[in-house]
């Protein structure tokens, strides 16, 4: 399908109409402001940017959308590494950076409504003076946006014992794919129905546009204590994080990185990790005062029976800063070490992680492709980081090589092929590895229920999009016995 | 068409079924269900009804007990071939539960469906079939030390009843609900197509949520078959204070002060029974240590006539209801919950009704509960009151469960945002409104 400029030129008109003249984009260097997300090896220039300032704009958007046949996209900051937001050519993208007020601080009611621009790290820093705060803390909240964060069902390194995003928003409102504004759910849990909200919920911009978001504020907590071990072994870190698990600890956090994202790190911000470590793990606990104090003390010892040769344990904020730094910065790091690189995400159950990590060393040889890994250990999900240089024959498809066998692997271990950056464009191709075609074809039954007519985020998510049809109505006539050919049976 | 023709259908449709996806989990055979495949003495497959198998006062003609979820979608194929109405049966403890069926011929009872297929401990989860009772499944995980976290306020019910219903109790506040903890699941479509979604893994963004959308939605999309659910350590210690005080709305209000400190409860719940006087109880679980401590921090907060217990409190994480009572879910935002409990006990008193209440006061989730004895009437009125007193606190009451003659007086559902939606997305799974028609809000 492709919109004629006579066509464009009047969606151009509705949406200025819609918005005003200054929150529509058509020119063209404007324009490439936008040809991509988080994810910057897929481009396109999409046909118009609208940046509605509220929910009855964005609904107008939509609505001027509808009219002209026309797909839209919604995007947030545009830091999704799986291509969700990348525009249509044809399309219009529905930019929320204009809707960034938080609308209501409810510490007693232990929520925050915002609107979907706002960023992450910004409803825990208005939340904090009254003693709570956001938990998903996806590793860009600095920029990301509650919108994209709800969209992408974002995790953090501490949903590990706080859960994801989709166990924290309690409400949103919506603009449906028809331009409809709706409510599902609120600040009180269980509204009846249908859990549309939690279908909502990581559907990837395909169900509609989130213009208002309820979240749930979460105490900060008494006690954070955090140690770093080092080990010789990403095995050993590995058998340390089953022991406390299997100790029946729920830590905050569990984070590990192998020596050549430690390499990376170093060179990057010089976060000074044990020299010589083959593996460092972050553990992180939280809590009432006197469960973190039992516990962590468990938790070093079982660092130490797994042959940590080295164990820090940060006195105060600013020493636990220096642990995450390293961490938090290790993606943007390995452009230290590397000119081109994958950002992999996958997950697999966490008792797989030494079978796993030896496929994986063992992929990197075969191809001659280093493979740096960082991970949430403590849930299994792996962000190997697949270094190369584009500039090199042939590497950089023997890289996309490793990348789509570690998901592979992921598959066969009974995991999944992305735990937090989603589907996207990226790997819609991945999709049939994991689900079957009748899978497949049962999700979109809910994607027909809302976007029939496929206008929301079309070729995202699915490898082939499923015709919806009419909306099928009681069978009447033939009796569908008779219509089955099972008539003759009687 | 005979009746016994479409027995003969059913019984055909149930025979011989394998499972070939290599891919999922559904079809291998369960420890607790394998051997049974052969077994003379096992259920029938299918049946034909009988005068017990009634739900809510509406006969069934065929009962289903299919074994496996190839086998459930073999029969339920059948079933869409015949146009037979479905209702999905559980362990049955909440068939009373929503509005009737407007029309019903095969009842799918989940019972043989049963039995652990996987629980890999060290990765905390567990993948279990539909119809495996909570209890069973409670003793299985325990031997390694774990749980499913969801409190069941019914005893007898199964895993697939829970999800289907949404059931949930005191242990909520720190857990979360079945939609919380339920990482995968299988189901099969009213046209007898086995779906999956989620995985086994608790990281996962791979597609739509089904989970969430079967979650609550009292078996009027699909079949649950199979559930993979995130599992959590047993605690290693765990202690019940309890504080007793004059009236409901004093106990809401103290229990937000337990809400703003440093307890990290895993329960925070009022009881306030129709006699008067109200309780509020805070549980505590952890480290022995770490709980001894917490439970010195509680008494002192709650005030010095706290005590504190091994034990749960009489009638702890029960509805305040028995069969044949009027029972509510009332829902209200955290700060409404000590009004919502003053209004409520006004309402009772306004409309001279007894009435019991009871519940998570710490997530904003109470139960109410009015004697089946009360005058139909009366409780409709109670029922308008309520629903108004959670509007005003941005909550919902909902009738869970009630007796004919307060059902035919009363909306159940009340008002429901994104019902138009929510009709659209049962349209596509059940275009010939076949699975538990008018069971859901706005008769879906
Ligand atoms: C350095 C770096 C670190 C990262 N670390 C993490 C991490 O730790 N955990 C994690 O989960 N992710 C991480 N991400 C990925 C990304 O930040 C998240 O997916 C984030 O939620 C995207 O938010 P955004 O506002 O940038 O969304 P966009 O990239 O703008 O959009 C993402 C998707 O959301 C849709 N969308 C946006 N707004 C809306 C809306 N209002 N309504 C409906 N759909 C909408 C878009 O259509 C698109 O499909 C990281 C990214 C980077 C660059």
């Amino acid at each position: 399908m492709s919109t004629t400029t006579t066509d464009l030129t009047a969606l151009a008109a509705a949406l200025r109409a819609a918005v005003g003249a200054d929150r529509v984009l058509s020119d063209r260097q404007e324009l490439r402001t936008y040809e991509c997300d988080g994810l910057a090896q897929y481009k396109v220039v999409p046909a118009l940017v609208a940046l509605p300032a509220d929910a009855a704009q964005c609904a107008a958007v939509v609505r001027a959308c509808v009219a002209a046949g026309a797909p839209f996209v919604a995007r947030g900051s545009g830091t999704g590494l799986s291509g969700g937001a990348l525009p249509h050519a044809d399309g219009v993208l529905i930019v929320t950076s204009q809707m960034r007020d938080i609308l209501e601080v409810a510490p007693s009611d232990e929520r925050a409504v915002v609107q979907p621009g706002v960023i992450n790290l910004a409803v825990s820093r208005a939340a904090n003076p009254h003693g709570w705060y956001y938990a998903p803390d996806p590793s860009s909240q600095q920029i990301c946006s509650i919108g994209g964060n709800v969209a992408e069902n974002s995790g953090g390194a501490h949903c590990l014992k706080y859960g994801f995003t989709t166990n924290h928003v309690t409400g949103v409102e919506l603009v449906t794919p028809d331009g409809d504004r709706v409510r599902l759910g609120g600040r009180a849990p269980d509204a009846p129905g249908y859990d549309l909200l939690g279908a909502f919920v990581g559907s990837e911009g395909t169900l509609g546009i989130a213009t208002e978001v309820t979240v749930r504020l979460t105490r900060l907590p008494e006690s954070v204590r955090t140690l770093l071990a080092a080990f010789d072994s990403t095995d050993q870190a590995g058998a340390a994080t089953s022991a406390i698990i299997a100790a029946g600890v729920v830590p905050a956090a569990v984070e590990m990185m192998d020596a050549l994202a430690i390499s990376a790190a170093e060179a990057a911000v010089h976060c000074g990790y044990p020299p010589g470590a083959g593996a460092v793990l972050i553990v992180e606990l939280d809590g009432p005062e006197p469960e973190v104090a039992a516990q962590f003390d468990q938790v070093e010892r079982l660092c130490r029976d797994n042959r940590a040769f080295e164990i820090r344990i940060a006195a105060d904020d600013v020493e636990r800063a220096l642990f995450w730094k390293g961490r938090k910065s290790a993606f943007a790091a390995v452009g230290r070490i590397s000119p081109d690189y994958i950002v992999q995400d996958g997950v697999i159950p966490r008792t797989a992680l030494p079978e796993v990590l030896r496929r994986i060393g063992e992929l990197s040889a075969e191809r001659g492709i280093r493979v740096a890994n960082v991970f949430h250990a403590g849930d299994g999900n792996l962000h190997p980081l697949v270094l190369f240089d584009a500039a090199v024959e042939g590497q950089t498809e023997r890289a996309e090589e490793v990348s789509g066998a570690i998901l592979d692997l992921c598959v066969r271990h009974g995991g999944s092929i992305t735990g937090e950056h989603g589907v996207g464009m990226d790997k819609a191709k991945y999709m049939p590895r994991m689900f079957t075609a009748d899978d497949l074809d049962t999700m979109q039954l809910l994607r027909c229920a809302f976007d029939p007519a496929g206008l929301a985020n079309p070729g995202k998510v699915f490898p082939t999009p499923r015709l919806c049809g009419e909306v099928p109505g009681r069978r009447k006539g033939v009796h569908p016995a008779q219509e089955a050919g099972l008539a003759e049976v009687f | 068409m005979p009746a016994d023709a479409i027995l003969d259908r059913l019984r055909a449709a149930a025979d011989g079924t394998t499972t070939t996806d290599g891919r999922h989990t559904d079809g291998l055979p369960s420890q607790a269900a394998a051997g049974r495949t052969d077994n003379p003495d096992g259920p029938e497959p299918v049946r034909p009804a009988g005068e017990q198998d009634a739900i809510a006062g509406v006969p069934a003609r065929y009962v289903a007990m299919p074994r496996d979820t190839a086998q459930a979608a073999a029969l339920l194929r059948a079933a869409a071939a015949l146009d037979l109405a479905v209702t999905f049966r559980g362990g049955g403890t909440k068939q009373d539960w929503a509005s009737p069926p407007r029309r019903l011929d095969l009842i799918v009872d989940t019972t043989a469906l049963a039995g652990v297929v996987e629980h890999a401990a060290g990765d905390l989860i567990t993948v279990v079939r539909a119809g495996t009772g909570l209890d069973a499944l409670a003793a299985a995980l325990a031997a390694a030390g774990q749980q499913l976290a969801l409190d069941a306020p019914l005893p007898g019910g199964t895993v697939g009843g829970a999800v289907a219903t949404n059931a949930s109790g005191p242990r909520r506040m720190l857990y979360g609900t079945a939609r919380d903890l339920l990482i995968g699941v299988t189901l099969v479509r009213a046209d007898g197509v086995v779906a999956h979604a989620g995985g086994k893994v608790v990281k996962n963004v791979a597609g739509y949520d089904l989970g969430k959308l079967v979650t609550g939605a009292y078996g009027t999309l699909g079949l649950v078959t199979e559930c993979a659910f995130r599992l959590h350590p047993l605690p290693a210690a765990a202690a019940y204070v309890t504080r007793r005080v004059d009236d409901a709305a004093e106990a809401g209000r103290l229990a937000g002060t337990v809400r703003a400190a440093q307890l990290v409860p895993a329960a925070l719940e009022v009881d306030a029974p129709a006699g008067g006087g109200a309780a509020v109880t805070v549980l505590l679980e952890g480290t022995p240590a770490g709980v001894a401590a917490r439970v010195e921090a509680a008494a002192r907060l709650l005030g010095t006539d706290a005590t504190a217990a091994d034990q749960a409190p009489e009638g702890w994480g029960r509805y305040p209801w028995r069969d044949g009572d009027t029972g509510l879910k009332l829902t209200a935002a955290l700060s409404g919950v000590p009004r919502l409990l003053a209004d409520a006990r006004a309402a009772a008193d306004r409309h001279g009704v007894p009435l019991a209440l009871r519940g998570s006061a710490g997530v904003g989730v109470l139960h109410a509960g009015v004697p089946g004895t009360a005058e139909p009437e009366r409780v409709a009125g109670l029922v308008d009151a309520l629903r108004a007193a959670t509007a005003a606190v941005a909550g919902h009451a909902v009738v869970l469960t009630a007796p004919p003659t307060v059902r035919d007086r009363v909306d159940l559902w009340g008002p429901v945002d994104g019902l138009a939606l929510m009709r659209r997305v049962k349209q596509r799974f059940d275009p010939d409104a076949r699975l538990a028609p008018g069971r859901f809000v706005g008769g879906i």
